[in-house]
């Protein structure tokens, strides 16, 4: 019954999203129009079903309903409740639903509550969002029905991927696919502006929330799967390069452009094409990367199932959706008339160029990710990795983080270099002093030391619009700014210093045996065999001090799942404020001199590591704040509206006195 | 410095498109020059790649060629691909989990000047529905038949 209802949920909102889509254009047509409507609740209803939908499906999941194919070929009944919760999109149908029920319930979010745009313009959103769902129902239902019954009930499951029996599988995919689908609404807000010519700063005040909020779950999203592939895969590594690792990149840097476009946009009214073309860009690359993901074209542990017939369909979507955008991004951006001018020494110039250089970036990438799959459409099989993308990525972040250092420190509209010469000449310093000491102290890769100073001189250029303030009286938005640049300088030391200063050790240990690292030193104590509720292990117990402190206990493993039959490594971790100690244990290494049994014992001592996601966090919680602080400024203006004129002045006087237009905000204009 | 509005869109416009070109050139020199090949043993006997470049081998580890060194760490064994073609590969490091002989294997390395492929890496199949992507279809009992397609259609 659970299993029907769902798939009469997932029907209904496909003909609800035709709906939304029929009265879009009618209210498109004539705002007038009595069938205009019928697509908000359209929207709102839709978001309803389809979230149900994804509720019945976590209720199979949950009781390991054997009769639904789905279920019976990825889940078990013994596996740990969280993990049967989790296993809902843990596999290619389930991830589906999930994603078309996020963009469903974006849908519903913005037809219930957004009433700021011109009526004909949100009807033209509707319109466009209706569409895009749309094609992702027919996808669901018409190739990846994760309701299907078998003819059967199957006795036992198959189980899930070990590697996805973790925690992290609860939060890295569902905030990845916020994050993703939220950007769709970016994307239907851009085309119903340019549709209906209204790309106004009143608009870009509507699109940034969204593309705010999706930006922050999209950061949160890619910290989260670092640290996750970083502590499951045993490797030791953050970052591999892989297609599926650069998929999600991509809409962030696009992301990440938009959204400082489109404060652009809102504060100063400039830049209304580029911020349309980068809405478009955005979500593009969201279905890019959904379109890798999921149809098979790459392998790896996020590809559930290879099958053709699927990946031709999100081709097919991406094809028309992309392509349509484009089509009426050409027809229609000459009409959109320019903006307003400013200078190239400004905050916009500074602005512009990092969206140039974010571009840049996202076009390395990018083809850097396409690549192989080109070649290999020659018979030739390579594959990229980070010989290519550090290098070639560097060549434009290091222009890019340079001008981040001092963007915010620029007026809007046009300033001179020389009003803030001590900062730049404060800045400068700072970085040469760095590369000198680090290229005294050892030889270390170009890119890490660059790297190291970039990220020292950014921290302190993204503290220093505070210079000269009232601290409590900095806006919130304004907070969010300096969060998220210093969380990038944080993030940005922990690469760096990760790849310059890691040590590593591997070594084959008998219990007894004791290894140096880094000042650390290692002893195995003993290796013993212990078992969970799905899985056996080998498991070591490792001493690890450093200097004359009592040692920590640590217990990496090497386990073995029966249901789907799979070993995995469990690493250990000792967090330190100064790093991260990681220890994996590999084979039995046969036995040594006295007889011994030895074991593979690998260990790195890796400085500062865990700053690259306390900085994610940082710029996640910027972003977090940025939306805060808008919220405030807006509900302030309203209630500044509603007592009057006195009122109204007081709060004109203070945004003029920063520089600001007049009536835009309390607060000056951030460019977070 | 004050332009005319169109003039300063068409100037950030071009100034975008210079960016994305370079940004086109320099991606299309940076992976003719850095893309790493896969090879198979066959490839690698017939036409080797420069000794210490770094390519990749795939290919079938040998049964009963996996042999550990005294200090437990360096592992010795053999990929063989079709033909009879084989190569000696030394990696030093924890080996994958499903690494295990008669199974394929992909090793990230370069060749030595004394013919052994030195492997600073080793991707094996991770799991049912994780073969890394020049593996496919070399896997299991049924793997013949592809394997001989997918060599096919390399040569």
């Amino acid at each position: 019954m659970i299993a029907e209802l769902g798939l009469a949920a997932l029907w209904l909102s496909a003909a609800l999203s035709v709906l939304m889509m029929i009265s879009g254009a009618m209210g498109l047509r004539d705002a007038a129009s009595p069938h205009a409507l019928y697509a908000r609740p359209a929207a709102v209803v839709q978001a309803f079903l389809a979230v149900l939908a994804f509720f019945l499906l976590l209720y199979a999941f949950a009781v390991t309903d054997l009769s639904i194919k789905l279920v019976a070929t990825n889940s078990h009944s013994a596996k740990p409740f969280i993990y049967k919760l989790t296993g809902t999109w843990g596999n290619h149908e389930g991830s589906m639903l999930l994603w078309v029920a996020v963009l469903a319930l974006s849908g519903g979010l913005l037809g219930g509550l957004e009433r700021r745009l011109p009526e004909k313009t949100m009807s033209a959103t509707l319109m466009v969002q209706g569409f895009v769902a749309l094609g992702f129902y027919a996808f669901m239902l018409l190739s990846s029905n994760p309701f299907e019954r078998l003819p059967v009930p199957a006795l036992e499951g198959g189980g899930l991927n070990p590697l996805l029996q973790d925690i992290g599988l609860a939060i890295h995919p569902p905030t990845l696919y916020v994050g993703y689908v939220g950007l769709s609404v970016a994307f239907s807000l851009a085309m119903g502006a340019l549709i209906t010519r209204q790309v106004t700063p009143d608009f870009a005040k509507v699109m940034r929330p969204w593309v705010l909020g999706a930006w922050v779950f999209l950061t949160f999203g890619i910290t989260a799967g670092s640290y996750w592939a970083y502590y499951e895969l045993g490797w030791g590594g953050w970052w591999f390069w892989d297609p599926v690792e650069n998929a999600s990149l991509m809409p962030w840097l696009a992301a990440t452009a938009l959204l400082h476009s489109v404060t652009v946009l809102a504060a100063r009214d400039a830049l209304r094409t580029w911020t349309i073309m980068l809405g478009v860009l955005a979500f593009s690359m969201s279905m890019l990367g959904t379109f890798l993901v999921r149809s098979g074209v790459l392998t790896s542990v996020h590809a559930f199932a290879v099958d053709p017939e699927r990946g031709s369909f999100i081709l097919g979507l991406l094809g028309l959706y992309i392509g349509g955008a484009l089509v009426i991004f050409a027809m229609r951006a000459g009409s959109i008339s320019e903006g307003k001018r400013f200078t190239v020494t400004s905050r916009e110039g500074a602005l512009v160029f990092n969206n140039v250089m974010l571009s840049a970036i996202l076009a390395i990438v990018l083809l850097g990710t396409l690549y192989p799959l080109l070649t290999e459409a020659f018979d030739v099989r390579v594959s990229v990795g980070p010989p290519y993308f550090n290098p070639a990525g560097a060549i434009f972040a290091i222009p890019m983080f340079i001008v981040m250092a001092v963007g915010p420190l620029l007026r809007w509209k046009d300033d001179k270099p020389a009003r803030i010469q001590f900062e730049l000449a404060l800045l400068a310093a700072v970085a040469i002093a760095i590369v000198a000491l680090v290229a005294i102290l050892g030889d270390y890769s170009v890119l890490a030391v660059l790297g190291l100073a970039l990220s020292v001189a950014l921290g302190i250029g993204a503290l220093l619009p505070l210079k000269g303030r009232n601290i409590r009286r900095v806006p919130t938005a304004t907070w969010g700014m300096i969060a998220a640049h210093f969380g990038v300088a944080v993030s940005l030391f922990g690469m760096a210093s990760e790849s310059a200063f890691t040590s590593e050790k591997l070594a084959a240990m008998a219990p007894g045996d004791s290894e140096v690292v880094a000042g650390w030193n290692i002893q195995l104590e003993s290796v013993d065999p212990v078992a969970g509720p799905n899985w056996t292990a080998i498991e070591a117990r490792v001493l690890a001090a450093r200097g004359d402190e009592d040692p920590t206990v640590l217990g990496p493993q090497s386990r073995n799942f029966w249901s789907p039959p799979q070993p995995t490594s469990e690493s250990a971790l000792v967090t330190r404020w100064d790093g991260q100690l990681y220890v994996v244990v590999g084979d039995s290494a046969g036995i040594d001199a006295n007889g011994n049994e030895r074991w593979q014992i690998r260990v790195w001592w890796k400085p500062f590591v865990t700053f690259i996601w306390y900085g994610g966090l940082l710029i996640a919680f910027g972003g977090i704040l940025s939306i805060v602080g808008r919220l405030q400024v807006d509900l302030k203006r309203r209630s500044a509206k509603a007592q009057g004129k006195a009122r109204r002045a007081d709060v004109e006087a203070l945004g003029s006195s920063d520089g600001d237009e007049p009536g835009t905000a309390a607060a000056p204009e951030p460019a977070e | 410095m004050a332009m005319k509005a169109k003039h300063q869109r068409m100037t950030l416009v071009i100034l975008a498109l210079v960016a994305i070109v370079a940004a086109g050139l320099i991606a299309a020199w940076a992976l003719r020059s850095q893309a790493n090949y896969f090879y198979l043993p066959e490839q690698m006997s017939a036409e080797p790649p420069a000794v210490g470049q770094p390519v990749r081998l795939g290919g079938m580890v040998q049964p009963g060629s996996i042999a550990t060194q005294a200090d437990g760490i360096t592992v010795d064994f053999i990929v063989t691909g079709n033909e009879d073609s084989s190569v000696p590969v030394t990696y030093s490091g924890i080996l994958p989990d499903l690494f295990v002989e008669g199974s394929g294997v992909v090793a990230e390395g370069s060749l030595q000047s004394d013919g052994t492929f030195l492997a600073t890496n080793l991707l094996a199949k991770h799991d049912e529905n994780y073969v890394p992507r020049e593996l496919e279809g070399l896997e299991g009992h049924d793997g013949n038949d592809d394997y001989a397609e997918t060599v096919a259609g390399l040569e």
